[in-house]
Protein backbone atom coordinates (compact mmCIF):
# COMPACT_ATOMS: atom_id res chain seq x y z
CA UNK A 1 0.00 0.00 0.00
CA UNK A 2 2.80 2.72 1.29
CA UNK A 3 4.41 2.97 -2.52
CA UNK A 4 0.90 3.48 -3.50
CA UNK A 5 0.12 5.83 -1.58
CA UNK A 6 3.14 7.85 -2.47
CA UNK A 7 3.71 7.44 -6.56
CA UNK A 8 2.10 9.83 -8.70
CA UNK A 9 -0.67 8.93 -10.44
CA UNK A 10 0.38 8.18 -14.36
CA UNK A 11 -2.32 7.26 -16.52
CA UNK A 12 0.76 6.86 -19.26
CA UNK A 13 2.45 4.30 -16.91
CA UNK A 14 -0.77 2.37 -16.06
CA UNK A 15 -1.46 1.65 -20.01
CA UNK A 16 2.19 0.83 -20.73
CA UNK A 17 1.80 -1.69 -18.18
CA UNK A 18 -1.19 -3.02 -19.45
CA UNK A 19 0.78 -4.06 -22.63
CA UNK A 20 3.42 -6.58 -20.34
CA UNK A 21 2.80 -10.10 -20.76
CA UNK A 22 0.25 -11.26 -18.67
CA UNK A 23 1.34 -12.30 -15.38
CA UNK A 24 -1.29 -14.91 -13.94
CA UNK A 25 -3.59 -13.48 -11.86
CA UNK A 26 -6.07 -15.71 -9.31
CA UNK A 27 -9.65 -15.38 -9.88
CA UNK A 28 -11.27 -13.67 -6.97
CA UNK A 29 -15.00 -14.39 -8.16
CA UNK A 30 -16.34 -17.23 -10.00
CA UNK A 31 -19.89 -17.17 -11.10
CA UNK A 32 -21.67 -20.53 -12.48
CA UNK A 33 -25.35 -20.67 -13.56
CA UNK A 34 -26.40 -17.92 -11.61
CA UNK A 35 -29.89 -17.36 -12.10
CA UNK A 36 -32.20 -14.54 -9.80
CA UNK A 37 -35.84 -13.59 -9.52
CA UNK A 38 -37.08 -10.58 -8.09
CA UNK A 39 -40.49 -12.11 -7.65
CA UNK A 40 -41.30 -13.47 -10.76
CA UNK A 41 -39.30 -11.40 -12.81
CA UNK A 42 -36.20 -13.10 -14.22
CA UNK A 43 -33.78 -10.29 -13.29
CA UNK A 44 -30.45 -12.47 -14.06
CA UNK A 45 -30.51 -15.49 -16.53
CA UNK A 46 -27.51 -18.09 -16.29
CA UNK A 47 -24.73 -15.61 -15.87
CA UNK A 48 -21.01 -17.41 -15.93
CA UNK A 49 -18.55 -14.92 -15.77
CA UNK A 50 -14.85 -15.21 -13.61
CA UNK A 51 -13.45 -12.01 -12.03
CA UNK A 52 -9.93 -11.81 -11.36
CA UNK A 53 -7.20 -10.12 -8.93
CA UNK A 54 -5.53 -7.11 -9.25
CA UNK A 55 -8.14 -6.04 -12.35
CA UNK A 56 -10.95 -3.64 -13.07
CA UNK A 57 -13.88 -5.45 -14.58
CA UNK A 58 -16.74 -3.09 -16.16
CA UNK A 59 -20.22 -4.09 -16.51
CA UNK A 60 -22.16 -2.17 -19.48
CA UNK A 61 -25.43 -2.42 -20.89
CA UNK A 62 -28.76 -0.20 -20.85
CA UNK A 63 -31.11 0.16 -17.60
CA UNK A 64 -32.49 -2.42 -16.69
CA UNK A 65 -30.23 -5.30 -17.92
CA UNK A 66 -29.35 -6.61 -15.12
CA UNK A 67 -25.74 -4.94 -14.35
CA UNK A 68 -26.45 -3.42 -10.56
CA UNK A 69 -28.51 -6.06 -10.03
CA UNK A 70 -25.05 -8.42 -10.80
CA UNK A 71 -23.44 -6.33 -8.64
CA UNK A 72 -25.23 -5.80 -5.71
CA UNK A 73 -25.25 -10.01 -5.90
CA UNK A 74 -21.62 -10.14 -5.50
CA UNK A 75 -22.20 -8.51 -1.74
CA UNK A 76 -25.40 -9.61 -1.05
CA UNK A 77 -26.60 -6.29 -1.14
CA UNK A 78 -29.39 -7.66 -3.46
CA UNK A 79 -31.11 -9.62 -0.32
CA UNK A 80 -32.04 -6.00 0.89
CA UNK A 81 -34.87 -6.38 -1.40
CA UNK A 82 -36.87 -9.34 0.32
CA UNK A 83 -38.81 -10.75 -2.50
CA UNK A 84 -35.00 -12.19 -4.00
CA UNK A 85 -34.94 -15.50 -4.94
CA UNK A 86 -31.42 -17.18 -6.74
CA UNK A 87 -29.87 -20.24 -8.13
CA UNK A 88 -26.53 -21.31 -9.18
CA UNK A 89 -23.23 -20.04 -7.05
CA UNK A 90 -20.85 -17.60 -6.89
CA UNK A 91 -18.09 -19.00 -5.39
CA UNK A 92 -15.40 -16.20 -3.65
CA UNK A 93 -12.07 -17.77 -2.71
CA UNK A 94 -13.34 -21.14 -3.31
CA UNK A 95 -16.57 -20.89 -1.10
CA UNK A 96 -20.20 -20.20 -2.15
CA UNK A 97 -21.48 -17.10 -1.20
CA UNK A 98 -24.90 -17.79 -2.16
CA UNK A 99 -25.29 -20.51 0.67
CA UNK A 100 -27.13 -19.12 3.64
CA UNK A 101 -23.84 -20.74 5.96
CA UNK A 102 -21.52 -17.69 4.50
CA UNK A 103 -21.96 -14.76 6.64
CA UNK A 104 -23.09 -11.33 5.10
CA UNK A 105 -21.38 -9.86 7.30
CA UNK A 106 -17.95 -11.53 6.36
CA UNK A 107 -18.59 -11.10 2.60
CA UNK A 108 -19.18 -7.30 3.30
CA UNK A 109 -15.81 -6.72 5.15
CA UNK A 110 -14.12 -8.83 2.67
CA UNK A 111 -15.70 -6.89 -0.64
CA UNK A 112 -16.27 -3.40 -0.27
CA UNK A 113 -18.93 -1.09 -2.24
CA UNK A 114 -19.44 1.96 -3.33
CA UNK A 115 -22.34 3.69 -4.82
CA UNK A 116 -23.90 5.76 -7.78
CA UNK A 117 -24.39 8.22 -5.03
CA UNK A 118 -22.02 9.35 -2.61
CA UNK A 119 -23.26 8.53 1.13
CA UNK A 120 -21.16 9.85 3.20
CA UNK A 121 -22.72 9.43 6.64
CA UNK A 122 -23.84 12.69 9.00
CA UNK A 123 -20.73 12.69 10.43
CA UNK A 124 -16.84 14.33 10.91
CA UNK A 125 -14.95 13.35 8.20
CA UNK A 126 -12.36 11.28 10.56
CA UNK A 127 -15.52 9.16 12.03
CA UNK A 128 -16.67 7.96 8.33
CA UNK A 129 -13.19 6.74 7.89
CA UNK A 130 -13.38 5.31 11.21
CA UNK A 131 -16.76 3.88 11.37
CA UNK A 132 -15.50 0.77 9.52
CA UNK A 133 -12.66 -0.35 11.67
CA UNK A 134 -15.14 0.80 14.67
CA UNK A 135 -17.69 -1.45 13.63
CA UNK A 136 -15.36 -4.46 13.66
CA UNK A 137 -13.91 -3.94 17.18
CA UNK A 138 -10.85 -1.23 16.94
CA UNK A 139 -11.23 1.56 18.86
CA UNK A 140 -7.68 2.11 20.15
CA UNK A 141 -7.68 6.34 19.12
CA UNK A 142 -3.83 6.03 17.36
CA UNK A 143 -4.43 3.02 15.28
CA UNK A 144 -7.86 4.61 14.35
CA UNK A 145 -5.86 7.55 13.72
CA UNK A 146 -2.83 5.38 11.32
CA UNK A 147 -6.25 4.01 9.49
CA UNK A 148 -7.90 7.12 8.55
CA UNK A 149 -4.46 8.80 6.88
CA UNK A 150 -3.71 5.39 5.60
CA UNK A 151 -7.07 5.04 3.98
CA UNK A 152 -7.15 8.87 2.89
CA UNK A 153 -4.08 8.58 1.19
CA UNK A 154 -5.09 5.85 -0.20
CA UNK A 155 -7.74 7.21 -1.92
CA UNK A 156 -5.45 10.17 -2.46
CA UNK A 157 -7.62 13.09 -0.95
CA UNK A 158 -5.52 13.71 2.13
CA UNK A 159 -4.31 16.49 1.39
CA UNK A 160 -7.07 18.09 0.51
CA UNK A 161 -8.76 16.91 4.06
CA UNK A 162 -5.60 16.31 6.50
CA UNK A 163 -6.55 19.95 7.78
CA UNK A 164 -10.15 19.53 8.26
CA UNK A 165 -10.73 15.65 9.23
CA UNK A 166 -13.56 16.86 12.26
CA UNK A 167 -15.49 18.66 9.57
CA UNK A 168 -18.82 17.40 9.10
CA UNK A 169 -18.57 15.33 5.65
CA UNK A 170 -21.24 17.18 4.23
CA UNK A 171 -19.64 20.07 3.32
CA UNK A 172 -17.52 18.51 1.15
CA UNK A 173 -17.85 18.70 -2.82
CA UNK A 174 -19.70 15.65 -4.50
CA UNK A 175 -16.76 14.55 -5.89
CA UNK A 176 -14.40 15.13 -2.50
CA UNK A 177 -17.68 13.22 -0.83
CA UNK A 178 -17.53 10.32 -3.64
CA UNK A 179 -13.80 9.74 -2.48
CA UNK A 180 -14.17 10.08 1.15
CA UNK A 181 -16.48 7.02 0.31
CA UNK A 182 -14.10 5.06 -1.34
CA UNK A 183 -11.58 6.16 1.66
CA UNK A 184 -13.80 4.81 3.85
CA UNK A 185 -14.31 1.61 1.84
CA UNK A 186 -10.33 1.04 1.64
CA UNK A 187 -10.44 1.41 6.02
CA UNK A 188 -11.72 -1.76 6.14
CA UNK A 189 -9.20 -3.50 3.65
CA UNK A 190 -11.21 -5.65 1.50
CA UNK A 191 -9.71 -7.60 -1.56
CA UNK A 192 -12.56 -6.42 -3.78
CA UNK A 193 -14.33 -3.32 -4.52
CA UNK A 194 -17.91 -3.02 -5.96
CA UNK A 195 -18.32 0.05 -8.00
CA UNK A 196 -21.82 1.07 -8.82
CA UNK A 197 -21.83 3.99 -11.47
CA UNK A 198 -19.41 5.52 -9.30
CA UNK A 199 -19.02 8.75 -11.34
CA UNK A 200 -22.65 9.49 -12.78
CA UNK A 201 -23.36 12.41 -10.45
CA UNK A 202 -19.86 13.77 -11.08
CA UNK A 203 -18.67 16.50 -13.10
CA UNK A 204 -15.83 15.65 -15.88
CA UNK A 205 -12.91 16.42 -13.77
CA UNK A 206 -14.21 14.87 -10.30
CA UNK A 207 -15.27 11.83 -12.86
CA UNK A 208 -11.00 12.05 -14.21
CA UNK A 209 -9.87 11.56 -10.44
CA UNK A 210 -12.10 8.45 -9.68
CA UNK A 211 -10.43 6.66 -12.79
CA UNK A 212 -7.02 7.72 -12.10
CA UNK A 213 -7.88 6.50 -8.39
CA UNK A 214 -9.79 3.26 -10.24
CA UNK A 215 -6.02 2.60 -11.84
CA UNK A 216 -4.07 3.20 -8.99
CA UNK A 217 -6.39 0.86 -6.33
CA UNK A 218 -6.25 -2.32 -9.00
CA UNK A 219 -2.95 -3.06 -8.15
CA UNK A 220 -3.99 -4.55 -4.79
CA UNK A 221 -7.50 -5.03 -5.17
CA UNK A 222 -10.10 -6.48 -7.90
CA UNK A 223 -12.26 -4.08 -8.65
CA UNK A 224 -16.16 -4.44 -10.73
CA UNK A 225 -17.36 -1.24 -11.74
CA UNK A 226 -21.07 -1.03 -13.41
CA UNK A 227 -21.03 1.54 -15.68
CA UNK A 228 -23.53 3.68 -18.18
CA UNK A 229 -20.45 5.63 -19.56
CA UNK A 230 -18.42 3.25 -22.58
CA UNK A 231 -15.60 6.05 -22.85
CA UNK A 232 -14.92 5.23 -19.32
CA UNK A 233 -15.31 1.19 -19.48
CA UNK A 234 -13.16 1.34 -22.59
CA UNK A 235 -10.50 3.78 -20.84
CA UNK A 236 -10.41 2.37 -17.29
CA UNK A 237 -11.24 -1.60 -17.72
CA UNK A 238 -9.20 -4.82 -18.14
CA UNK A 239 -12.34 -6.49 -19.26
CA UNK A 240 -15.62 -5.86 -20.13
CA UNK A 241 -18.93 -7.79 -19.63
CA UNK A 242 -21.72 -6.51 -21.89
CA UNK A 243 -25.30 -7.30 -20.25
CA UNK A 244 -28.84 -7.42 -21.90
CA UNK A 245 -31.93 -8.48 -20.56
CA UNK A 246 -30.80 -9.98 -17.49
CA UNK A 247 -27.55 -12.48 -19.69
CA UNK A 248 -24.55 -11.52 -20.48
CA UNK A 249 -24.30 -11.17 -24.27
CA UNK A 250 -19.95 -11.10 -24.48
CA UNK A 251 -18.04 -11.13 -21.83
CA UNK A 252 -14.14 -10.50 -22.86
CA UNK A 253 -10.68 -8.45 -22.91
CA UNK A 254 -12.03 -4.98 -23.20
CA UNK A 255 -9.73 -4.30 -26.20
CA UNK A 256 -11.35 -7.17 -27.96
CA UNK A 257 -14.63 -5.78 -26.87
CA UNK A 258 -14.61 -1.90 -27.98
CA UNK A 259 -12.69 -3.00 -31.33
CA UNK A 260 -13.62 -6.17 -32.52
CA UNK A 261 -16.48 -7.52 -30.92
CA UNK A 262 -18.21 -10.78 -31.33
CA UNK A 263 -21.77 -10.28 -31.47
CA UNK A 264 -23.71 -7.69 -33.23
CA UNK A 265 -25.63 -6.47 -30.23
CA UNK A 266 -22.36 -5.54 -28.41
CA UNK A 267 -21.49 -3.26 -31.31
CA UNK A 268 -24.45 -2.18 -31.61
CA UNK A 269 -25.18 -0.46 -28.03
CA UNK A 270 -21.12 0.18 -27.99
CA UNK A 271 -21.49 2.33 -30.89
CA UNK A 272 -24.85 3.90 -29.59
CA UNK A 273 -26.97 2.72 -31.95
CA UNK A 274 -29.45 1.89 -29.17
CA UNK A 275 -29.73 1.92 -25.20
CA UNK B 1 -51.12 32.53 -39.88
CA UNK B 2 -51.92 29.86 -36.83
CA UNK B 3 -55.19 29.86 -34.87
CA UNK B 4 -55.38 31.59 -31.68
CA UNK B 5 -57.22 30.16 -29.19
CA UNK B 6 -56.34 32.55 -26.40
CA UNK B 7 -59.19 35.46 -27.02
CA UNK B 8 -57.54 38.46 -25.87
CA UNK B 9 -60.96 40.45 -25.53
CA UNK B 10 -62.27 37.19 -23.79
CA UNK B 11 -59.60 36.94 -20.85
CA UNK B 12 -59.61 40.58 -20.33
CA UNK B 13 -62.75 39.98 -19.62
CA UNK B 14 -62.80 37.55 -17.10
CA UNK B 15 -59.67 38.59 -15.55
CA UNK B 16 -61.21 40.88 -13.13
CA UNK B 17 -63.52 38.34 -11.41
CA UNK B 18 -61.06 35.44 -11.20
CA UNK B 19 -59.10 38.20 -9.29
CA UNK B 20 -62.06 39.15 -7.38
CA UNK B 21 -62.57 35.52 -6.19
CA UNK B 22 -58.81 35.57 -5.74
CA UNK B 23 -59.44 37.60 -3.01
CA UNK B 24 -62.41 36.36 -1.75
CA UNK B 25 -60.84 32.90 -1.14
CA UNK B 26 -58.21 34.83 0.92
CA UNK B 27 -60.52 36.38 2.86
CA UNK B 28 -62.55 32.77 3.71
CA UNK B 29 -59.38 31.33 4.67
CA UNK B 30 -58.40 34.06 6.56
CA UNK B 31 -61.44 34.15 8.39
CA UNK B 32 -60.89 31.01 9.80
CA UNK B 33 -57.42 31.10 10.72
CA UNK B 34 -58.68 34.13 12.86
CA UNK B 35 -61.66 32.01 14.62
CA UNK B 36 -58.64 29.89 16.17
CA UNK B 37 -57.13 32.48 17.27
CA UNK B 38 -60.21 33.95 18.86
CA UNK B 39 -61.12 31.34 20.52
CA UNK B 40 -58.34 30.86 21.82
CA UNK B 41 -57.84 34.16 22.63
CA UNK B 42 -61.11 34.43 25.21
CA UNK B 43 -59.81 30.89 26.52
CA UNK B 44 -56.79 32.77 28.01
CA UNK B 45 -58.08 35.77 28.34
CA UNK B 46 -60.70 34.29 30.79
CA UNK B 47 -58.84 32.09 32.43
CA UNK B 48 -55.78 34.38 33.12
CA UNK B 49 -58.38 37.21 34.33
CA UNK B 50 -60.14 34.22 36.78
CA UNK B 51 -56.77 32.54 37.90
CA UNK B 52 -53.24 34.50 37.77
CA UNK B 53 -53.61 36.49 40.97
CA UNK B 54 -54.29 33.56 42.72
CA UNK B 55 -51.35 32.32 41.93
CA UNK B 56 -48.55 32.69 44.71
CA UNK B 57 -45.67 30.46 46.09
CA UNK B 58 -48.49 29.36 48.29
CA UNK B 59 -50.66 28.08 45.92
CA UNK B 60 -47.80 26.32 44.18
CA UNK B 61 -45.96 24.60 47.80
CA UNK B 62 -49.59 24.26 49.76
CA UNK B 63 -51.10 20.94 50.32
CA UNK B 64 -54.85 20.76 49.28
CA UNK B 65 -57.30 22.31 51.72
CA UNK B 66 -61.43 22.86 52.16
CA UNK B 67 -60.25 26.31 52.80
CA UNK B 68 -59.82 27.76 49.54
CA UNK B 69 -57.62 30.79 51.02
CA UNK B 70 -55.28 28.54 51.91
CA UNK B 71 -55.54 25.61 49.25
CA UNK B 72 -52.51 24.91 46.99
CA UNK B 73 -51.82 22.24 44.66
CA UNK B 74 -48.06 20.85 45.40
CA UNK B 75 -49.87 17.41 45.83
CA UNK B 76 -50.86 17.75 42.13
CA UNK B 77 -48.14 19.09 40.88
CA UNK B 78 -45.66 16.26 42.05
CA UNK B 79 -48.19 13.51 40.84
CA UNK B 80 -48.01 14.73 37.67
CA UNK B 81 -44.39 15.07 37.68
CA UNK B 82 -43.97 11.54 38.89
CA UNK B 83 -47.04 10.61 35.93
CA UNK B 84 -43.93 11.95 33.44
CA UNK B 85 -41.30 10.49 35.44
CA UNK B 86 -43.16 6.75 34.48
CA UNK B 87 -44.98 7.35 30.80
CA UNK B 88 -41.22 9.05 29.54
CA UNK B 89 -39.10 5.54 30.13
CA UNK B 90 -42.54 3.28 29.52
CA UNK B 91 -43.12 5.11 26.67
CA UNK B 92 -39.57 5.51 24.82
CA UNK B 93 -38.93 2.20 25.49
CA UNK B 94 -41.43 0.21 24.64
CA UNK B 95 -42.57 2.54 21.49
CA UNK B 96 -38.98 3.36 20.16
CA UNK B 97 -38.41 -0.77 20.35
CA UNK B 98 -41.73 -1.54 18.83
CA UNK B 99 -41.07 0.99 15.82
CA UNK B 100 -37.18 -0.37 15.13
CA UNK B 101 -38.90 -3.63 15.04
CA UNK B 102 -41.65 -2.74 12.72
CA UNK B 103 -39.39 -0.88 10.62
CA UNK B 104 -36.17 -2.82 10.39
CA UNK B 105 -36.59 -6.20 11.33
CA UNK B 106 -40.10 -7.12 10.57
CA UNK B 107 -40.45 -8.66 7.15
CA UNK B 108 -42.61 -6.68 5.16
CA UNK B 109 -45.37 -8.51 4.62
CA UNK B 110 -48.97 -8.75 5.28
CA UNK B 111 -48.66 -9.28 9.38
CA UNK B 112 -46.51 -6.18 9.30
CA UNK B 113 -48.79 -3.76 7.93
CA UNK B 114 -51.32 -5.47 9.98
CA UNK B 115 -49.89 -4.72 12.59
CA UNK B 116 -49.05 -0.97 11.77
CA UNK B 117 -52.00 -0.42 10.43
CA UNK B 118 -53.97 -1.42 13.65
CA UNK B 119 -51.36 0.70 15.72
CA UNK B 120 -52.42 3.60 13.71
CA UNK B 121 -55.93 2.61 14.45
CA UNK B 122 -55.10 2.38 18.00
CA UNK B 123 -54.19 5.97 18.55
CA UNK B 124 -57.77 6.97 18.25
CA UNK B 125 -59.15 5.00 20.52
CA UNK B 126 -60.75 7.10 22.91
CA UNK B 127 -58.78 7.90 25.89
CA UNK B 128 -61.68 7.07 28.64
CA UNK B 129 -61.53 3.58 26.84
CA UNK B 130 -57.74 3.19 28.01
CA UNK B 131 -58.81 4.58 31.40
CA UNK B 132 -60.63 0.93 31.56
CA UNK B 133 -57.97 -1.10 30.13
CA UNK B 134 -55.89 0.36 32.93
CA UNK B 135 -58.70 0.23 35.88
CA UNK B 136 -59.26 -3.83 34.69
CA UNK B 137 -55.41 -4.37 34.00
CA UNK B 138 -53.49 -2.27 36.45
CA UNK B 139 -56.03 -1.37 39.37
CA UNK B 140 -57.71 -4.84 39.41
CA UNK B 141 -55.84 -7.46 38.17
CA UNK B 142 -52.40 -6.37 39.16
CA UNK B 143 -54.21 -5.54 42.19
CA UNK B 144 -52.02 -2.23 41.93
CA UNK B 145 -54.91 -0.19 43.43
CA UNK B 146 -55.38 3.47 42.03
CA UNK B 147 -51.51 4.31 42.51
CA UNK B 148 -49.26 6.25 40.52
CA UNK B 149 -48.28 2.85 38.73
CA UNK B 150 -51.57 2.22 37.51
CA UNK B 151 -51.64 5.70 36.49
CA UNK B 152 -48.39 6.30 34.67
CA UNK B 153 -48.63 3.28 32.75
CA UNK B 154 -52.43 4.05 31.76
CA UNK B 155 -51.46 7.15 30.37
CA UNK B 156 -48.32 5.26 28.90
CA UNK B 157 -50.12 3.03 27.09
CA UNK B 158 -52.47 5.89 26.03
CA UNK B 159 -50.02 7.18 24.06
CA UNK B 160 -47.60 4.49 23.02
CA UNK B 161 -49.56 4.08 19.47
CA UNK B 162 -48.28 8.10 18.84
CA UNK B 163 -45.13 7.20 19.50
CA UNK B 164 -44.47 4.27 17.89
CA UNK B 165 -46.04 6.05 14.66
CA UNK B 166 -43.91 9.28 15.58
CA UNK B 167 -41.31 7.33 15.84
CA UNK B 168 -41.71 4.93 12.74
CA UNK B 169 -41.53 8.19 10.57
CA UNK B 170 -39.23 9.47 11.81
CA UNK B 171 -36.91 5.88 11.40
CA UNK B 172 -38.16 5.94 7.51
CA UNK B 173 -36.76 9.42 6.90
CA UNK B 174 -33.58 8.34 7.71
CA UNK B 175 -32.27 7.67 3.47
CA UNK B 176 -31.63 3.99 3.03
CA UNK B 177 -28.38 5.64 1.05
CA UNK B 178 -27.07 5.41 5.02
CA UNK B 179 -28.02 2.01 5.68
CA UNK B 180 -26.22 0.72 2.73
CA UNK B 181 -22.88 2.28 3.35
CA UNK B 182 -23.57 0.41 6.80
CA UNK B 183 -23.95 -2.93 5.69
CA UNK B 184 -21.52 -2.61 2.97
CA UNK B 185 -18.94 -2.93 5.30
CA UNK B 186 -20.16 -5.82 7.23
CA UNK B 187 -21.67 -4.16 9.82
CA UNK B 188 -24.65 -5.86 11.45
CA UNK B 189 -28.45 -4.53 11.50
CA UNK B 190 -28.02 -4.20 14.99
CA UNK B 191 -24.70 -2.14 14.85
CA UNK B 192 -26.15 0.14 12.11
CA UNK B 193 -29.33 0.79 13.98
CA UNK B 194 -27.62 1.93 16.87
CA UNK B 195 -24.82 4.26 15.33
CA UNK B 196 -26.32 5.25 12.04
CA UNK B 197 -30.22 5.26 12.35
CA UNK B 198 -31.10 5.72 15.23
CA UNK B 199 -28.72 8.88 15.82
CA UNK B 200 -30.35 10.36 12.66
CA UNK B 201 -33.89 9.65 13.45
CA UNK B 202 -33.29 10.85 17.22
CA UNK B 203 -34.44 14.42 17.27
CA UNK B 204 -37.51 13.28 14.97
CA UNK B 205 -38.26 10.69 17.52
CA UNK B 206 -37.71 13.04 20.69
CA UNK B 207 -39.90 15.45 19.11
CA UNK B 208 -43.19 12.70 19.01
CA UNK B 209 -42.17 11.94 22.67
CA UNK B 210 -42.60 14.91 23.90
CA UNK B 211 -45.39 15.59 22.52
CA UNK B 212 -47.51 12.55 22.91
CA UNK B 213 -45.87 13.61 26.89
CA UNK B 214 -47.65 16.75 26.56
CA UNK B 215 -50.76 14.97 25.43
CA UNK B 216 -50.39 12.44 28.47
CA UNK B 217 -50.17 14.70 30.95
CA UNK B 218 -53.10 16.67 29.91
CA UNK B 219 -55.23 13.34 29.84
CA UNK B 220 -58.31 13.58 32.92
CA UNK B 221 -60.64 10.78 31.24
CA UNK B 222 -58.35 7.86 31.87
CA UNK B 223 -58.05 9.38 35.36
CA UNK B 224 -61.30 9.73 36.67
CA UNK B 225 -61.95 6.03 35.10
CA UNK B 226 -58.78 4.96 37.58
CA UNK B 227 -60.85 6.79 40.32
CA UNK B 228 -57.55 9.21 41.14
CA UNK B 229 -59.16 11.40 43.98
CA UNK B 230 -58.53 15.05 44.67
CA UNK B 231 -58.43 14.53 48.66
CA UNK B 232 -56.38 15.58 51.64
CA UNK B 233 -53.56 12.92 50.68
CA UNK B 234 -50.04 12.99 51.52
CA UNK B 235 -47.56 13.85 48.69
CA UNK B 236 -46.55 10.98 46.50
CA UNK B 237 -42.91 9.97 47.43
CA UNK B 238 -42.77 6.78 45.26
CA UNK B 239 -44.63 4.82 42.52
CA UNK B 240 -47.17 2.54 44.98
CA UNK B 241 -48.22 5.87 46.50
CA UNK B 242 -51.95 7.62 45.81
CA UNK B 243 -51.65 10.36 43.97
CA UNK B 244 -53.44 13.48 42.38
CA UNK B 245 -52.46 15.03 39.26
CA UNK B 246 -53.01 18.75 37.66
CA UNK B 247 -55.53 17.86 35.06
CA UNK B 248 -57.78 15.91 38.23
CA UNK B 249 -57.35 19.11 40.21
CA UNK B 250 -59.18 20.69 37.60
CA UNK B 251 -61.69 18.83 37.11
CA UNK B 252 -62.88 18.44 40.92
CA UNK B 253 -62.74 22.29 41.34
CA UNK B 254 -64.46 22.79 38.29
CA UNK B 255 -67.22 20.28 39.94
CA UNK B 256 -66.90 21.80 43.44
CA UNK B 257 -67.15 25.59 42.30
CA UNK B 258 -71.02 25.38 42.79
CA UNK B 259 -70.17 24.24 46.52
CA UNK B 260 -67.81 26.95 46.93
CA UNK B 261 -67.45 30.06 44.47
CA UNK B 262 -64.03 30.85 45.20
CA UNK B 263 -63.04 27.28 43.66
CA UNK B 264 -63.24 28.20 40.11
CA UNK B 265 -60.50 30.56 40.89
CA UNK B 266 -58.57 28.10 42.06
CA UNK B 267 -59.25 25.75 39.10
CA UNK B 268 -58.49 28.69 36.51
CA UNK B 269 -54.84 28.92 38.39
CA UNK B 270 -54.35 25.58 38.20
CA UNK B 271 -54.95 25.67 34.49
CA UNK B 272 -52.45 28.04 33.99
CA UNK B 273 -49.89 26.14 35.64
CA UNK B 274 -50.85 22.90 33.35
CA UNK B 275 -50.81 25.42 30.43
CA UNK B 276 -47.07 26.66 31.05
CA UNK B 277 -46.08 23.44 32.08
CA UNK B 278 -47.32 22.20 28.30
CA UNK B 279 -46.50 25.82 26.79
CA UNK B 280 -42.82 24.45 28.39
CA UNK B 281 -43.00 21.05 26.12
CA UNK B 282 -43.87 22.11 23.25
CA UNK B 283 -41.17 24.56 22.93
CA UNK B 284 -38.86 22.07 23.99
CA UNK B 285 -39.81 19.64 20.99
CA UNK B 286 -39.88 22.86 18.69
CA UNK B 287 -36.84 23.62 19.49
CA UNK B 288 -34.87 20.02 19.76
CA UNK B 289 -36.87 19.83 15.84
CA UNK B 290 -34.98 23.16 14.49
CA UNK B 291 -31.90 22.49 15.98
CA UNK B 292 -30.98 19.03 15.27
CA UNK B 293 -33.16 17.99 12.26
CA UNK B 294 -30.89 16.43 9.71
CA UNK B 295 -31.04 17.57 6.24
CA UNK B 296 -29.48 14.85 3.65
Amino acid sequence: MNTVMTKKINLQLVRNERREPAVQKEIVYDTKDLNLWYGETHALKNINMDIKEKEVTAIIGPSGCGKSTYLKTLNRMVELVPIVKTSGEITYKGRNILDKSFRVEDLRTQVGMVFQKANPFPKSIYENIAYGPRIHGINNKKILDEIVEKSLRGAFIWDELKDRLHDNAYGLSGGQQQRLCIARCLAVEPNVILMDEPTSALDPKSTLRIEELVQELKKDYAIVIVTHNMQQAARISDKTAFFLNGEIIEYDQTDHIFNTPTDERTGDYISGRFG
Amino acid sequence: MTTKYMDAELVGKRMSSRVRKNAGWKGVFFASTLFGLFVLAVLLIRVFTQGLEYINIDFLMNHLSTDASRAGIMGAILGTAWLMLIVVPVTMVVGVGTAIYLELYAKKGKLQSFIATNISNLAGVPSIVYGLLGLTLFVRALEFGNVLLAGGLTLALLVLPIVIVAAQEALRAVPGSLSEASYGMGATKWQTVRRIILPAAIPGILTGAILSLSRAIGETAPLTVLGIPALLIPFPSGIFDTFTALPMQIYYWTIDSSLVAEYANLAAATIIVLLILLFLLNSIAIFIRNKFQQRY
